[in-house]
């Protein structure tokens, strides 16, 4: 079937199977930051954005994303080195399998969520697994990326 | 400039954070064919008669291959040195079906459409027989798991097919019963620790192909690509010389990946087929047919004298292998040895134990591997003894705990601590917790009741006089250096954390170190990355390296300087006798690559004849809700010494890493079984691993010693952090609530359980 979208800020035909799902769909067209952890949608690796809101890609078929908006970790690179920093400067990327998924559900999160309390950050990232880190090294680079964001916006803002 | 100790940013962490293809899946080629298993759902069958004629004529299909197709030969799964200790007791595809989830046949087709539907199109008549599932009806029950005259084990370690027994034995020094007899306070108890899933995020997975020699390679998720290459060496019956082993980024393994779960299979479709192929194991076949922790069952006898004085421990483990005995043997010893070591006074002790085949899902390495189910039990059990004295858990700690030059009972791979700081660890984590102020409980009066628990752990340092590091060091030309290396980076950051021990060595800045690893057919031998050996004998190795390098440095520097080599000195940038007399490293780094005979390039190996013990402290606040038996973490204190922490970011994320899978192992995680043997737990749905909500603060500290067997001073870290939360969050919910739950994980039902027996006995 045909599928007509935007990914990663290019408009794009493809061709697609009936019950191919969104994951499998944009492996192949080359997104291998999209990753898969469990076929139960338990584990928030396979997160992208779908006009700007985060969906779980492995429980989606690829025909849903039709003249929507598809962003993954492919289209946001300047922004994933951004925040990547302050994880890595953690030592919390740890294995990174479930980095890209956990971050672009940070990018979700900023866009929704107005100064987040650090309750709210668990809240909101609960559905974002992580085995390796423990959460905690998580967290603060949130915080420290989420500070570093206020003040550059503050210091625009003044210019 | 200096990198030891200093929280270095990982070398793959860029690539990492913004989702680069560098997993073993983003690697594998598009024209690979998927692999399959068709697997069995009986715990204990026979194939009687299998048909594949109409899945081999499915659209697509290009192998189906079933017991009859493979070598008969027996191998071990188990990544460890050889002669494995674990028993050859698999085939890639065997007659007899011993768990659920066995493998039954192989598929390789052009598409997972194609495989799936073929799977379906096989036809097997199984004659089903009863199976062993309770671990204490194994030793010389009727129904044996492995009864074939092939089985073999390769050393003796007690076991016994024809009576189930994967090992056993009894380790004695002095006259247990004489002292307990004499202790004026004893316990004597048993606990249950269960099977758990390592459940790292990025599933099992391996991707084969051959290359213009014919050969066969191997590009798998694996923690140990060495022992890899021998394992598909036995199992597929060619010369290991033939294959070639390649690791990419993985997506953890804690101990997982120490076993090759799946490499036997595409890697015989491809060496049958000649074509490329990959097979990557789903979520579902991660939870029934991998390697989780061994199930155990302990019993912990401890006497102490009326001064807290712990003088006797006697400890039994029952563990359950499972179907196959892959790591069997060994993990059972580390449930005594370094348990019983905790207690410094001890003046006897008796550790015995059966490992008993079963009929479920065999075990493998999980970090910690056997020593947090010893821990738990006798940690535990200490505690018990500290109540029934009334004496504070963590003054009765002080008295006994490991101190450096003092002994270590049962562990044989130190007689003593060579290096220790337990009393600053607990010190300090008692500062932490506030331990003297909410010590035992404090009730909330909404409620709920808090509660604190203490629990000391240990766990070696590598396999003392097995493990063995490489590395490999070379000038390049431009006056960079390369550091190849045969041990795995997990994650954990081992890459890094050698370059930094490099890069101090070399005087050199760490971005002028290129890391890299692992290639069978390139990196230096390594064992692997296991067993908390990689920073300890891996950075030895890289050490002797660097100072044997420098040493060449010098050399063709003096040559070029005119000089004998005894006259220079090199500072990481230039060979020099005096300021006007020197060479920079450039120029040595090119005419080491012209006109000269002198290699700029060593390789070093190096083993431990010890394992120094890493020791920590854990303290968990818990609140328990008194209605619904719910208990939360919400604090938990951690002061580790590691020796000298070579990268601390890396020590407290590893930390707090294992800390909060403690957590999951304690209070939620559990592989449950059916009575037909089935696992009830087969995804994420049912399986709860900790989410960032299930855990309140950790905190954690180091209060590093000196190791002075270790690269600068460093003893290890990886597994040792998983050892305290099971015992501390066990006391802690016993001080808030008086229940004591010997039956992990800690769940809701049992408190509640617990507090309602409480009430009705009042
Ligand atoms: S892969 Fe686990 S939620 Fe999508
Ligand atoms: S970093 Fe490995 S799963 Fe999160």
């Amino acid at each position: 079937m045909n599928l007509s979208f935007w990914l990663n800020g290019v408009y794009r035909h493809e061709e697609v199977e009936p019950d191919t799902m969104l994951l499998d769909f944009l492996r192949e067209k080359g997104c291998y930051s999209v990753k898969c952890g469990c076929e139960t949608s338990n584990c928030g690796l396979c997160t992208v954005l779908m006009d700007g809101k985060p969906v779980l890609s492995c429980s989606m078929l690829a025909l849903r994303a039709e003249g929507k908006k598809i962003v993954t970790m492919e289209g946001m690179q300047k922004e994933a080195e951004e925040f990547g920093a302050f994880l890595a400067d953690e030592g919390a990327e740890q294995c990174g399998f479930c980095n890209p998924g956990f971050i672009m559900n940070i990018f979700a999160m900023e866009n929704e969520l107005e100064d987040p309390t650090e309750e709210e950050i668990k809240e909101y990232l609960a559905g974002n697994l992580c085995r390796c880190s423990g959460f905690v090294g998580q967290t603060r680079s949130i915080l420290k990326y989420l500070e570093y964001k206020k003040t550059k916006k503050r210091e625009e803002a003044e210019e | 400039m200096s990198y030891v100790s200093k929280p270095v940013r990982k070398k793959d962490a860029m690539a990492l954070v913004t989702g680069k293809p560098v997993f073993t899946n983003d690697l594998a080629s598009k024209d690979c064919l998927i692999v399959k298993i068709l697997r069995s759902p009986h715990a204990n069958a026979w194939i009687e008669e299998i048909k594949t004629g109409t899945a081999k004529q499915v659209n697509g299909v290009v192998a189906v291959y079933t017991y009859k197709d493979v070598p008969r030969k027996r191998f071990t799964l188990a990544g460890q040195t050889y002669p494995e200790l674990s028993p050859y007791d698999h085939y890639i595809l065997d007659q007899r079906l011993r768990f659920v989830g066995d493998a039954v046949a192989i598929v390789a087709a052009e598409t997972e459409a194609a495989a799936e539907k073929a799977l379906k199109r096989i036809k097997v008549k199984y004659r089903v027989d009863e199976p062993v599932l309770d671990m204490h009806k194994a030793k010389d029950g009727k129904i044996l798991v492995h009864p074939e005259e092939d089985w073999e084990a390769k050393i003796p370690v007690g076991a016994d097919n024809k009576r189930n027994l994967c090992a056993s034995g009894v380790e004695e020094s002095g006259d247990v019963e004489k002292i307990l007899g004499e202790c004026k306070y004893t316990v004597d108890r048993t606990y249950h620790t269960k099977a758990n899933q390592q459940a790292m995020m990025e599933t099992f997975r391996t991707y084969c192909y051959k290359d213009y020699f014919g050969r066969l390679n191997v590009v798998s998720s694996t923690q140990v690509p060495f022992h890899v290459r021998r394992i598909l060496g036995n199992a597929l019956d060619i010369p290991s010389s033939k294959i070639r082993v390649i690791k990419p980024r993985i997506g953890g393994g804690f101990g997982a990946k120490q076993t090759a779960v799946t490499e036997i299979y595409p890697a015989f479709v491809t060496w049958m087929t000649g074509r490329p192929s990959k097979i990557l194991y789903s979520r579902y076949e991660s939870q029934i047919c991998a390697s989780p922790r061994h199930e155990m069952e302990i019993r912990v006898r401890a006497g102490a004298d009326e001064n807290g004085i712990v003088r006797a421990l006697d400890v039994y483990t029952l563990s359950n292998a499972g179907a196959y005995g892959e790591h069997s043997p060994t993990t059972v010893g580390l449930s005594g040895h370094k348990s019983i070591a905790l207690y410094r006074h001890t003046e006897a002790h008796r550790f015995a134990y059966d490992v008993v085949y079963t009929n479920v899902q065999a075990a493998g390495a999980y970090r910690g591997y056997g020593a947090t189910q010893g821990i738990y039990a006798v940690e535990s059990a200490i505690n018990e003894l500290a109540h029934m004295m009334k004496m504070d858990p963590v003054k009765l700690r002080e008295l006994n705990m490991p101190m450096e030059g003092e002994p270590l009972p049962a562990y044989q791979d130190c007689i003593t601590a060579p290096s220790c700081t337990m009393d600053q660890c607990m010190q300090r984590a008692k500062e932490m917790m506030n331990w003297d102020e909410k010590y035992p409980y404090k009730d909330m009066g909404n409620g709920k009741v808090r509660g604190v628990g203490v629990a000391m752990a240990m766990q070696g340092s590598s396999i003392a006089g097995i493990d063995v590091g490489g590395a490999d060091m070379k000038l390049n030309e431009d006056g960079s250096y390369t550091l190849g290396l045969g041990c795995t980076d997990m994650g954990t950051g081992c890459d890094t954390i050698l370059s930094q021990i490099a890069a101090d060595c070399l005087e050199t800045s760490i971005e002028n170190i290129v890391v890299f690893g692992v290639d069978t057919d390139i990196s230096p031998y390594d064992s692997g990355s296991y067993a908390s050996a990689t920073t300890y004998t891996t950075g030895m190795a890289v050490f002797q390296a660097c100072q044997e390098l420098r040493k060449k440095i010098c050399a063709l520097g003096a040559k070029m300087l005119e000089v004998n080599p005894e006259e220079v000195n090199f500072d990481g940038e230039f060979v020099f006798t005096d300021e006007e007399h020197k060479v920079s490293l450039k120029e040595v780094a090119i005419k080491g690559t012209c006109g000269n005979t002198q290699e700029l390039q060593v390789t070093r190996t190096h083993c431990s004849p010890i394992s120094p013990p890493p020791f920590m402290v854990g303290m968990a606040e818990v609140e328990v809700d008194k209605e619904t038996g719910s208990v939360k973490v919400i604090d938990y204190a951690a002061v580790v010494d590691c020796g000298t922490p070579i990268n601390p970011n890396l020590v407290r994320v590893q930390t707090e890493g294992g800390i909060v899978q403690g957590i999951g192992m304690a209070l939620h995680e559990d592989v449950q079984y059916t009575e037909k043997g089935k696992i009830r737990n087969n995804s994420f749905m049912q399986y709860k691993i900790p989410s960032r909500l299930d855990i309140g603060d950790v905190r954690v500290e180091i209060r590093g010693s000196y190791e002075p067997s270790g690269p600068f001073g460093a003893k290890s870290i990886g597994e040792l952090v998983i050892n305290t939360p099971c015992p501390a969050i066990a006391d802690a919910v016993y001080n808030a609530t008086g229940v004591r739950v010997r039956e992990l994980p800690i769940t809701p039902e049992k408190v509640a359980m617990g507090i309602l027996k409480q009430k009705l006995e009042k």
